[in-house]
């Protein structure tokens, strides 16, 4: 049984007013709200347990690299990976896509080769991929989407070429919410032997996932976007990638022995993980899987399947209101415009009526080409929200229609 | 009326709302009745860097050598900033639109209501008034 007012309670910051209205969170695709148990591992790590991991022998940073180790554990069971050791940290879903783009990019990719995306990515999955193409002297060849926002995925045998080096795709989209089908994709893609990034940022927190039934190669997402700390993200790799690839940032930590001569790299998970890590981040970060976990992601999911329906017959009452992004199958994100009123002034009157969502071309610009909009409204639901969230959404949507038209 | 004078009456109108929906309620309003831009001025050569929305400000001078500012936005809110800054400055001398300030913004608490995007976008209205403002003064 999903008891939303007992959840809600795990949530201190929703209990708030802004402008004198109580707070609406509808920015989750943007960042998450933090359980009450994150906040208290991060105040008891930096409260009672803090020592640097892997480096001294004291009792303080032995605590602090087993509980370090065992949120390395944790991630492995959430994403369902093979190894513990192919779980690397890093700061965020950005700075993953990064590493693959530069350590994968510097080892496999050469002049004429060919880069895979799609038209509905965040810049964080386009913008480091065109940067190795140009270092490289490679080509960006994007994955077309459909009016419903799907991709068009009867392109994708046309598009993988010889020279084709590395697929990268979105499990969700931001905008539009639409869930990929990722494991179809990774299938087509390897019959041509070519390997699959899968951006999770906004998927692992909604959707059931498994890397290994999935078989992507890399599967990379953000702490701040799944209830945890800031700063923190995962980066997975298949053993056999991360096993070949050299490092891509060099310093403490990630060394078996350095000379001025020659510098030996660590085993893996380490040669990955240069220089002291947000390791409290990561320990929050297990910390807020655990509490999902014990939630349970069925019954996280089945709410928040019924808040997308809930919500998107509500948003269909509004006169002349336009949702972008009406997949088949997709997460509790609602893109929509409302008639020829700006994205902005609907989004300043809609803070100012407590409710926060987020507007503009929420970092997928080409996606916003694509429908020839400058941006939406967005408003992205997840499991702590409630029915009558959506309907003081509905609501406030109503009162400003009247003061803009 | 001088720019000072404007600008205490509009801190005096918006001293009456409490409720910054009644705040923006004002602003729509004023965006409302903004009269239209010359089309001819309304292309990529007049539009301002750096707004949430897109804007459109052009500014020449009248027989008295006073400035005239006309603009446009697609945001209906911004409009009616623009409203604001144009009541203020326009019909006034390049020389005394270069010296004035704005603290009227900050009097109605504009500046700190508005999301940081917008407040740059503001920024940059006012900055752009003021490069015409200077253009303008070398010109005469």
């Amino acid at each position: 049984m999903f008891d939303i007012q007992k959840i809600r309670k795990d949530f201190p910051i929703l209990d708030q007013q802004v402008y004198g209205k109580p707070l609406v969170y509808l920015d989750n695709g943007a960042t998450t709200q933090k359980p009450q148990v994150v906040l208290e591992t991060l105040e008891r790590l930096y409260d009672r347990e803090n020592g640097n991991v892997h480096r001294g022998g004291h009792h303080l940073s032995v605590i602090t690299t087993e509980h370090y180790e065992a949120a390395r554990e944790t991630v492995r069971q959430f994403i369902h990976a093979a190894h513990t050791h192919e779980i690397i940290f890093t700061h965020g879903t950005t700075s993953s896509i990064n590493a693959v783009a530069f350590s994968f990019g510097e080892k496999y990719v050469r002049a004429g080769d060919e880069i895979l995306v799609t038209e509905m990515e965040h810049h964080a999955n386009i913008v480091p991929w065109q940067m190795l193409c140009e270092r490289k002297g490679a080509s960006l060849k994007v994955i077309p989407i459909n009016e419903a926002g799907e991709l068009r995925l009867e392109t994708l045998e046309t598009l993988i070429t010889e020279k084709t080096r590395l697929l990268a795709v979105t499990q969700v989209s931001n905008v539009l919410g639409t869930v990929n089908p990722v494991k179809e994709i990774v299938e087509i893609a390897h019959r041509h032997d070519v390997p699959v990034l899968v951006d999770g940022a906004q998927g692992i927190q909604h959707e059931i996932t498994d890397v290994t039934d999935m078989d992507c190669d890399f599967y990379v997402f953000s702490g701040h976007k799944i209830y945890g700390p800031t700063g923190i993200g995962v980066l997975y790799g298949k053993e056999k990638w991360l096993e070949v690839m050299p490092p891509y940032q060099g310093g403490g930590d990630m060394i078996k022995k350095v000379t001025f001569e020659k510098t030996v790299y660590e085993d893996l998970p380490l040669k990955f993980e240069a220089g002291t890590m947000n390791y409290i981040g990561a320990i929050g970060l297990a910390a807020a899987l655990d509490y999902l976990r014990d939630l349970g992601l069925e019954n996280i999911m089945a709410w928040e399947q019924e808040l997308l329906d809930y919500a998107t017959a509500r948003l269909k009452e509004v006169p002349e209101l336009k949702i972008y992004g009406n997949a088949s199958h997709k997460t509790a994100i609602l893109s929509f415009l409302i008639g020829d009123l700006h994205h902005s002034d609907v989004g300043t009157l809609l803070d100012k009526l407590g409710v926060a969502v987020r507007t503009g071309h929420h970092c997928a610009q080409p996606l916003c080409d694509h429908y020839g909009i400058a941006g939406t409204v967005r408003a992205s639901f997840t499991f702590y929200n409630t029915k009558e969230e959506a309907d003081r959404l509905f609501n406030s949507l109503l009162r400003i229609i009247e003061m803009l038209k | 009326m001088s720019i000072q004078d404007i600008q205490e009456e509009i801190v005096e109108e918006f001293s009456v709302y409490d409720d910054w929906m009644d705040k923006y309620n004002y602003l729509i309003e004023l965006g409302k009745d903004l009269p239209p831009i010359d089309p001819k001025y309304k292309t990529d050569q007049y539009l301002i860097e750096g707004c949430t929305s897109r804007v459109w400000l052009h500014a020449g001078l009248d027989r008295e050598g006073k400035m005239v500012l006309t603009a446009d936005s697609d945001a209906i809110i911004t409009r009616g900033i623009i409203a604001l800054l144009i009541r203020v400055f326009s019909g006034h001398t390049p020389e005394e639109v270069k010296n004035a300030d704005t603290a009227f913004l900050d009097r109605i608490g504009l500046q700190e209501h508005l999301s940081p995007t917008r407040a740059n976008g503001l920024a940059s209205m006012v900055r752009q008034i003021r490069m015409y403002a200077v253009a303008l003064s070398a010109q005469k």
